[in-house]
């Protein structure tokens, strides 16, 4: 399931950036490598908050700037 | 031009004069309508009197940070979705500066200025989603020009034009607008109330001899919530007969 999760991560990256799905890695920094602004992430963070049904508080939020980042959180929260 | 079929707005202040003008040329344009405001009598008496189907009343005490917060998710859960926001209920506690009581002060800053902010906060997140939105926010002239006896007032709706300002900037990439609309004096209970001789003072300040109506307030917000206006942000529209040209 936890390949699920990276998968469903990507997708909505792939989506909400506009970007290539095969340069979406889970190293890729969502500002630096994929060229998001702040309001990208907010959205980003939106769309993860709806796609898994978890709440994504703000100092987490903060800490979420790679792909890898958003994949871990979302994988903590659930096995929680 | 300005055909808001198959649109839904939130109306703040929907009771009250300039509100209910505004649910009104909406709702003629096609919109659905939700209305907010703190009477829920005088609301549903408005909801009856707007053209077409599905308008509901939202009561909602604005000085209550959790009931304005709980406010744009149920607009949106009635309505459907949220395409224009509309910030138009306002209070005043007019005194001078000097004898303005702390509350006095804070109850205007948190009904006026906190929470539009907060409805604008709430809205972004729907509007963001569908790349579209329309926001626009009732401020005054007084928010430009000052006026005695009212600091409070006058520095609410100062912000309210500051803060638009901001979130068009913020905003404007995802399709969506942010301006204000903001009206000089304008027939209401308030401005009847007024004695004869201070009617008459002020009518010689107008250029245009007469004081406006909640139309013609309604009318610019229409404007500015219309698809055709969609590349007019951080604006602001004033309604006053060319009684400050600003």
């Amino acid at each position: 399931m936890s390949d699920d999760i990276a998968e469903r991560v990507k997708k909505i990256v792939v989506e909400h950036l506009g970007v290539e799905s095969d340069k979406v890695t889970e190293d890729a920094s969502f500002i630096d490598d994929l060229g998001a602004d702040s309001l990208d992430i907010v959205e980003l963070v939106m769309a993860f908050e709806e796609e898994f049904n978890v709440e994504i508080p703000d100092d987490a939020a903060e800490k979420i700037t790679t792909v890898k980042d958003a994949i871990d959180y979302i994988r903590n929260v659930k096995a929680a | 031009m300005f055909d808001l079929s198959g649109m839904t707005a939130l109306v703040t202040g929907a009771s009250g004069g300039i509100g209910s003008a505004i649910a009104a040329a909406l709702a003629e344009q096609g919109a659905t309508i939700a209305l907010s405001g703190t009477r829920e009598g005088k609301l549903d008496e408005v909801r009856g009197t707007l053209k077409g189907d599905g308008h509901v009343s939202l009561p909602c005490n604005l000085s209550d940070g959790a009931a304005v917060d709980a406010l744009v998710p149920s607009a949106v859960e009635k309505l459907g979705k949220l395409d224009i926001l509309v910030n138009n209920a306002g209070i005043t506690r007019d005194n001078l500066a000097m004898r303005m009581k702390d509350e006095e002060w804070s109850d205007v800053l948190r009904v006026n200025l906190e929470a539009a902010f907060r409805l604008c906060r709430a809205a972004a997140r729907p509007m963001m989603k569908a790349r579209f939105g329309r926001i626009v926010s009732i401020t005054s002239i007084v928010g430009a020009t000052g006026n005695p006896g009212q600091a409070n007032y006058a520095a609410a709706k100062a912000g309210m034009v500051g803060m638009s300002k901001a979130l068009a900037q913020e905003l404007a990439s995802r399709g969506i607008t942010v301006n204000c609309v903001a009206p000089g004096f304008i027939r209401s209970d308030m401005t009847d109330g007024l004695p004869d001789a201070q009617k008459s003072a002020l009518l010689t300040k107008i250029p245009a001899g007469d004081l406006g109506e909640g139309a013609d307030i309604a009318a610019a917000v229409t404007y500015l919530a219309s698809r055709e206006a969609g590349y007019v942000t951080g604006e602001t529209l004033h309604v006053n007969g060319g009684m400050a040209m600003l």
